[in-house]
This record gives structure tokens, sequence and C-alpha cells, in this order.
């Protein structure tokens, strides 16, 4: 928990050189990322090319029978090195995720009070009612409608749109230095994607938090990543400052994702103005 | 909430339980018209088997004991009026004794529990326990011996693990008492539910509650065996779905402590499935119960219906399908109100 | 793990065990029942006496001579454990095709049809359900006069259920699959688009179903016979063997070896069904092939 530390002293992460494999099959081939706090790095990619196991390395939820190398490199000291112990402080703390499908990352018989606060309570040792506090101040964050009610809920009582954003409270609500958005808005209708990602933008904004958007969906990416690496087979063949790879792609596996957009004319060379005064281009 | 019950101020949950209050019924009834027409539509002849060969070859005898037992009514008359004594509590009289059904069968019935509930118990903690276990260590060495024993289990004859616990225990090691459900020589303790175990702590009387425990041991884990392996391999396979679940991953990736992970997550999830089974287990056991009881004559629903199936004492048969079918439906009742208490889901429905 | 194409082209060239049922307990199991099929096959070439000859010393403890010992009549139990599996085995096996067939069509039925046949015939099955096996196939049995070919129907009427309902969930599932609705569309009657279409992917989970209650079967025959409901002496049969037992309970053999007999027999079902559950459940199949992400 790090309401102790300011906004200042908070701090990304970085990965070097990493490399997974699962049972002997390669997935990960020695990647490099950075995560700037107050920033969003976007992780482009197919189903396949190691996007989210990324994430899940940042976590050390890699699956049984992984074997990683590189460094993924946090307040001064290597991750992989870690053991359960040491992960366990990390996890949820300073280090945080939001999954694809909210229906399915949330527990279906556990309030929504509770799975904001067990995992506060952990880290920070607070009273039910403090937590329960925090609980109901992180949900206005997040713009849940009636946060008070909001808290005895499940989440089968919740729409798509309103449950992504308690997941988004749940990985918030200790104040991590690191957020992981593994396809935060796939899932979802896209009337509500818009509103979801513009939440995102505001959190990395207000809290200063480190985050790494890890989708397929270029067009969800180009209205909020600063800067964007794109993988493919287990490794990162294009990386930039959004516009450019998105206007200028080098590598053609690059160039193949932004032209599957449906509107990708105002990216690619020639149109540099319509698209600098369009920032915000939905899914 | 649902709109409807939300504007009448009913709770989800209560709501829920009323509809199904209203499902059991129905089964009862359904339940004695079963009993009803199975023994009806038996071929042998309950006369010859009631009166025996010589008296059944007297027309007016016979034909004294038809009326008797009413069996010259028409059948939709004989099931009304059974209906109709059902109801008041009367079971009829058995053909073979000569007591009432509803008597005896209330005479039988808390043995049956008591070793049901005592096997169910145990069996419950230790299947569900071995369950989670090996899918814990799914895969590893752990996984692997649970299931074979669990399915070694499986495959031992209730009968014959009877008799050879029996062997073992009593006959050559002498540990535990042999047959019945207190030594010849202790007195039962006063009836207040039947269950001696029950009753003989409410009583205070140490010893008696000493002996009822000591006779129970080798029926209850005779019966308890089949059930751990069945739950053992359920309760496996419905952790094993539970951990593919993201939830699980996202409470892990909350830096929540393993063990409320296992049991806050992971098994809250998995008990709707495991509550499943352990109320089919129930069922088994209760199956369990005619061959454990005729081995350590204990005189329970068991040792009863058997008897009562092999003189063909249809009173007392009818008796015992409706009180096992009620016990079923109870059952199930309760299996029902379990799911509405853990699966909030479920109360929406 | 093996690459599934090769794999798959290579079972079109020769019968190859498919991976899960390369382990110890499949293997034990396989072995286990093809030794009891063959002890059943050539009984009387195995045995050394006839099981109903009551030609020896009576109760006499296992030795050379008897492997078993004698029983309480002078017969000797290695013999009558033998033979046994003549009766045992056939039977179980028998019903549970039976049920599976009888079952599997009305639960077949049930779920492609709907409605009120479905009502019916789900409700027939709930019926069942509603008493504890042995008490309602022990009514039967005695209702029908005790003898094995009763118990077989008793059995027989309390096992369907299962398999109906087993069957009528993957039918009823199944039957929303679009290749299926394509069939009927392209002009397929409701039976034939029943055989074809739906039936295939449906069979398999009720062959594992069936695997595994052949030793439920075995244990609820033997069962019967123990209560004295289905084989009537002298035929060797397993349970009735143990009931035997009971009163000659020092000579602690008679009743021992027949229940081993029934032991082993359905612990070998057990390990082949469980087995083949294994390889059927999408989880470990994912597992296995190494499937991430």
């Amino acid at each position: 928990m790090v309401d102790t530390q300011n906004r200042a002293d908070r701090q990304g992460l970085s990965v070097r050189g990493l490399t997974v494999s699962i049972h002997g099959k390669p997935i990960i081939r020695g990647i490099d990322l950075d995560l700037v706090p107050g920033k969003i790095t976007g992780l482009a990619g197919e189903s396949g090319s190691g996007k989210s196991m990324t994430g899940l390395a940042m976590l050390g939820l890699l699956p049984d029978g992984s074997k990683t190398g590189g460094e993924i490199l946090f307040d001064g000291r290597n991750l992989l090195e870690c053991d359960e112990r040491e992960y366990g402080k990390l996890r949820g703390a300073r280090i945080a995720m939001v999954f694809q499908d909210p229906t399915a990352s949330l527990h279906p018989m556990l309030t929504i009070g509770r799975q904001l606060t067990d995992h506060l309570r952990v880290h920070t040792g607070m009273s039910k009612r403090d937590a329960m506090a925090k609980a109901l101040e992180t949900l206005e964050r997040v713009k849940v409608p009636d946060p008070a009610t909001a808290l005895k809920k499940y989440p089968h009582q919740f729409s798509g749109g309103q449950l992504q954003r308690v997941a988004i409270a749940v990985a918030i609500i200790c104040e991590p230095e690191i957020l992981i958005a593994d396809e935060p808005t796939t899932a979802l209708d896209v009337t509500v994607q818009a509103g979801v990602l513009r939440l995102l933008q505001q959190l990395c904004d207000e809290l200063g938090i480190a985050v790494v958007l890890i989708t397929h969906d270029l067009g969800v990416m180009s209205s909020l990543a600063e800067r964007i690496s794109v993988m493919r087979g287990g490794e990162i063949v294009e990386e930039g400052p959004r516009y450019e790879v998105l206007r200028r792609p080098q590598h053609t596996y690059t160039r193949s994702l932004v032209e599957a957009l449906p509107n990708h004319e105002p990216f690619l060379e020639g149109a540099v103005e319509s698209a600098e005064s369009r920032p915000e281009v939905g899914s | 909430m649902t709109e409807r019950s939300a504007r009448r101020g009913i709770p989800p949950f209560v709501r829920y339980v009323g509809v199904r209050r209203r499902l059991t019924v129905l089964l009862m009834f359904g339940v004695t018209l079963v009993t009803f027409t199975l023994t009806n539509l038996v071929p042998a002849d309950p006369v010859q088997a009631a009166l025996g060969e010589q008296a059944a070859a007297d027309p007016e005898i016979v034909a004294k004991f038809r009326a008797e037992q009413g069996l010259d009514q028409p059948l939709p008359v004989q099931y009304v009026t059974y209906l109709g004594n059902v109801l008041q509590g009367d079971l009829g009289t058995s053909t073979q004794t000569r007591q009432p059904v509803a008597t005896e069968l209330a005479d039988a019935f808390p043995a049956t529990i008591e070793l049901a509930v005592a096997a169910i118990v145990f069996s419950a903690f230790i299947g569900v326990g071995l369950g989670l276990w090996a899918a814990m260590k799914h895969r590893k060495f752990t996984d692997q011996v649970i299931r074979v024993i669990s399915l070694i289990g499986l495959s031992w004859p209730t009968f014959w693990l009877a008799l050879v616990v029996y062997y073992i225990f009593f006959f050559v090691l002498g540990i535990f008492p042999g047959s019945g459900r207190l030594d010849p020589a202790v007195i039962p303790p006063p009836h207040i539910t039947g269950l001696y175990t029950v009753d003989s702590l409410l009583a205070g009387q140490w010893g008696t509650f000493w002996d009822a425990v000591n006779h129970l041991v080798m029926p209850a884990s005779v019966l308890a065996l089949y059930t751990i392996g069945l739950l053992t391999r359920f309760a496996r396979s419905a952790v094993l779905e539970v951990l593919d679940m993201d939830y699980v991953k996202a409470a892990k990736a909350k830096g929540l402590p393993p063990r409320t992970v296992t049991f806050g997550y992971v098994l809250r999830a998995a008990l709707v499935p495991i509550i499943t089974v352990l109320g089919l287990a129930f069922g088994s056991l209760l199956s369990g119960t005619v061959l454990v009881e005729k081995v350590y004559s204990w005189h329970g629903i068991g040792e009863y219906s058997f008897a009562a199936a092999t003189r063909l004492d249809l009173p007392a048969i009818m008796g015992v399908g409706l009180v096992v079918g009620f016990v079923y439906i109870g059952l199930n009742f309760l299996v029902d109100l379990l799911y509405g208490a853990i699966d909030p889901r479920v109360r929406v429905s | 793990m093996t690459d599934i194409l090769t794999q798959q082209t290579k079972r079109k060239r020769r019968i190859s065990l498919p991976p899960a049922f390369r382990t110890p307990l499949a293997i034990t199991g396989a072995a286990l029942v093809l030794f009891w099929l063959l002890v059943m096959a050539f009984a009387p070439l195995i045995a050394p006496a006839d099981p109903l000859a009551q030609a020896f010393e009576r109760l006499q403890p296992p030795s050379a001579e008897h492997l078993f010992g004698t029983d309480q009549v002078g017969r000797d139990v290695l013999s009558r454990v033998i033979y046994g599996s003549r009766i045992s085995l056939p039977l179980s096996i028998g019903l549970v095709l039976a049920s599976m067939i009888v079952g599997g069509t009305l639960g077949a039925i049930a779920g492609y049809f709907g409605k009120a046949v479905d009502e019916i015939i789900m409700r027939l099955a709930d019926l069942v359900f509603a008493f504890p096996t042995i008490i309602l196939a022990m009514v039967i049995t005695a209702a029908l006069g005790p003898n094995l070919t009763n118990a077989v129907i008793a059995m027989l009427i309390v096992s369907w259920p299962a398999y109906a309902r087993v069957t009528r969930s993957l039918v009823v599932s199944a039957r929303q699959q679009e290749y299926v609705v394509a069939g009927r569309l392209l002009g397929a009657g409701a039976f034939t688009s029943l055989r074809r279409d739906v039936l295939p992917n449906v069979l398999s989970p009720v062959f594992v179903l069936a695997m595994l209650d052949v030793g439920t079967a075995i244990l609820l025959l033997s069962g019967l016979s123990f209560l004295g409901l289905g084989a009537v002496p002298p035929t060797p049969d397993w349970g009735a063997m143990v009931a035997g037992g009971v009163e000659q309970f020092s000579s602690w053999w008679i009743a021992a070896f027949p229940g081993l007999a029934i032991f082993t027999v359905v612990m070998a079902f057990n390990f082949i069904g469980d087995s083949l559950r294994d390889s059927l459940d999408p989880h470990t199949q994912d597992a296995v092939q190494g499937r991430a992400m």
C-alpha cells in the first residue's frame, strides 16, 4: 500500500529480455518493455502472441511448468527472482490486474463489498468499517451508480460495463503503482467500451499509475496508449510512440494490423492533420 | 432481486423456499401413488405369501382375508382409502407381525438415521478434503494416489466389506463390539429422538453414550467407505473445474493468501456441485444400509425393508417405500435450500 | 506432448492406444478385465473340479489340493469362484448394454422431441430415482419371484433412468448445434437427424458412463444375491457364496474369495472407466496438449 508515497516517488516497471517457455515450448522469446508512471503503454498482438503471458509474468502467475529468463525490474529488484511470499505482498497492493471478462473474474457468490475489501484488509490490516468506507470511495471514483447499495450486491446483478468498473475498482483500491489491463473492453458492448477506456485514462492521470494496456484491438489502443509495442510470436516486432507506429508502421505485420482496422485511413501516412485533430477514435 | 418480488417486498430467498415447498408436496403425492401402484402391480399374490399355501387353498379364508385387507375394493377406492390413512398416520398393519407398520417404522427409523448421518458426516469431511487435496495437487503423485484410493473405495462390495471388517475388528482383534446398537447388558437411554447417541448425551449417561458410539464405528465406517470414494472423485472434478476459472486467477492476483483462495474462493464455488453429490451419496448410503444392517444386526429400515420384501408384506413394503421416498424428497428440499443459501444466482430463478 | 496431427494420421494406419490409455491405471484395469474374461471363457478347462460337485471333505482351509478351500457342503471353492465369473460378468455386461439401449433411446427421444414426450419420460425417471436403488430392486425381485432372471429385470428397471437423463441432456445441447439445425433445414427427417447428427456426439460420454456402470451392476447383482434375492443355491454366484460364508464365519475362505473376485472385477472396470473419463474431459485434454494463454 503506497499511501505514504507521493506521486513523484511512484516508479515504473521495466522488462528486459524476458523469456518464458511452458513445458519446453517457448512463448515469449526475449522482449523489452517499459512502464512509466502516469502513462499508458500499449501491448498489441493477436491471440497466441504471448501478450497476456507478459502480464501474468509480471505478477508471477504463469502456469505450472513455466520457465522464465531475463529480468522484470521493479523497485530495484528482479521480480522473477521473488518467491511466493514476496509476490503475495506485491500482488494487488503494488501491481494489480484487470481481466477481460468481469463476469468471470469476479466470484459469483461473494458480494462486491467483500471482493473489494478482502485483499485491502490483507494488505493494510484495516478494520472492516474503514475498508468498506474506502470501498465506497473507490466505487465513486470509478463512477459506479449508487455505490452504497452496490457494495451489498452480487456480480450477476450488474451490467457488463458497470461490472468492469467494479473490477477496476478492485484493482486500484490498494493504490497500486502498476496496473495490467488485459483486454479490458473486449468483452463489453461497443457502446460502453469508450466509457471504460476514458475511466482508465482518468485513473492513470489522477493516480499516476503506470498502465500496460494489453489488447488485440489497435483501435482501442489508438485512443489511450502513449507508446505501443507490437508483439508477434513471442517477440516485439515494433515499438514506438502511438502515432509513429500507427501512421508509419515499419514492420509489415504492424501495417497489416493497422490496415485491418475499419477506419484506418486517417492513420496511415498522408493524413497527418485529421489524425491529430481526432485523438479519440474508439473501437 | 427480480422486479416482482422486489415490489411485493418478499426477499428472493424466501420466495425461492416457497416455490420449493410447493413442488415438494406435489412430489410426495407422487410417491404415494407410485408406492401404491407398484405394490399392486405385483404378480405374486400377497394372500398366498401371508397365509401360507394351505390356508390360501381355502376360498373362505382367502375371501375373509381379502375383505379384511380391503383387497376386494376397486383399486382407485383402495388408493383413496390408503391416502386417507396415511394422512392420519396410519400405514396399515404388517401381515407378518400384525403390528402397526407406522410404529415399527418409527422404531426402525432412528437407528438408520443415526447410522446414515454418522457415515455421511464422516465421509463428507474426508471425501471433500481428499478431493480438494487431489485437485490442488493435480497430476502430481498425491493426485494419482488419491485417485486410486477413491476408485478402490468404490469397488468394495459393501456386504463383503461389512463382513471383512467384522471379522478382523471383532472376531479376530476384538476391538469393537459385534452386533446391534448397544451391548445386551446396557439399557437404552430414555427415548427422546430415538438416536441412542443423542439421547444418552441428553440424559448425561456417558457410559451408554460411549457404548453406542462403539457400536456405531464399524457399520458407519463400512458405509462411509463407498461414500468417500464417491465424494473424493466428484469433489476432485468439481474443484478442478473451479480452478480453471478466472476468478481464482484474479483472487491470486489480488495477493490473497493461499488459504483464503482455497477455501474462500475455490471451495465455496465448488460447494454447489459438491452438495449435489452429497445428496446423491446419501441416497446410495440408504441403499447400503440394507446390506450393512443385515450383517451387524442393526434394527433399522434396511433390515426391516428386507424382511418386508422377502415376505411380500404389502403394507410394510408400502410403508417403507413411502418413508424412504419422503426422506429423499426432504433431502432434495434441504439440498435446494443449501443451494439458495450458497449461490445468490440461484435465488433469482 | 506428441503432435496430435501425426497421431491422428497414425491411427488410420494401425490401432494405437490414445494417450490417456497408457497410464498404469488403465493398463492394470484392462489387464484385469482381460484376465477375468479369459477365466470366464475357459472355465471348464481351468477349474480343478465341478463347481456343483459336493465331492470333497467339508470346510477344508486353503491347501495345495484346494487352493481356496472347500465350503460347507464339500465343494471346491476355487472352481466355484471360477464358474461364478460366468454368471456375474455376462449378466452385468448384458444389463449395462440393455440399460444403455433402453435408457439411451428413451432419453434421446425425450431430448429430441421435447414437450409432452420429454415430460412423461423424465417424470418416470424421477419416480425411479425417488427410491434407493437396492430397496426398489429388492421389492421388484421379491414381487416377481426371487431368481436371477427377475433380479436382472429389476436391475434394468432401476438402471435405465440414469442413462436416459444423461442422454437427454446431451441430446438437448447437441440438438441446438448449428450443424443439426442445418441438417433439418436441408430436409432431413427427425429420426435421420437424430441418428446421423446428434447421436455420434452423444455416444462417447454415455459409453464412459456404461463402463463405470458395469462395476455398479456387478455390485448390485451380487448384493441382491447376497440377500437371497438373486441366484439360488447351488448356482455358484459370488454374492450367494458370500452369503453362504456368513454362517460359517470361522471358515473365512468361503466368503473371502468370492468377495475378492467381485472386488477385483469391479475395480478393473472402475479403473478403465475412470481413465476413459479422464481422456474425454476437455480440461485434462487441454492441459495435456500444453495449451496456455
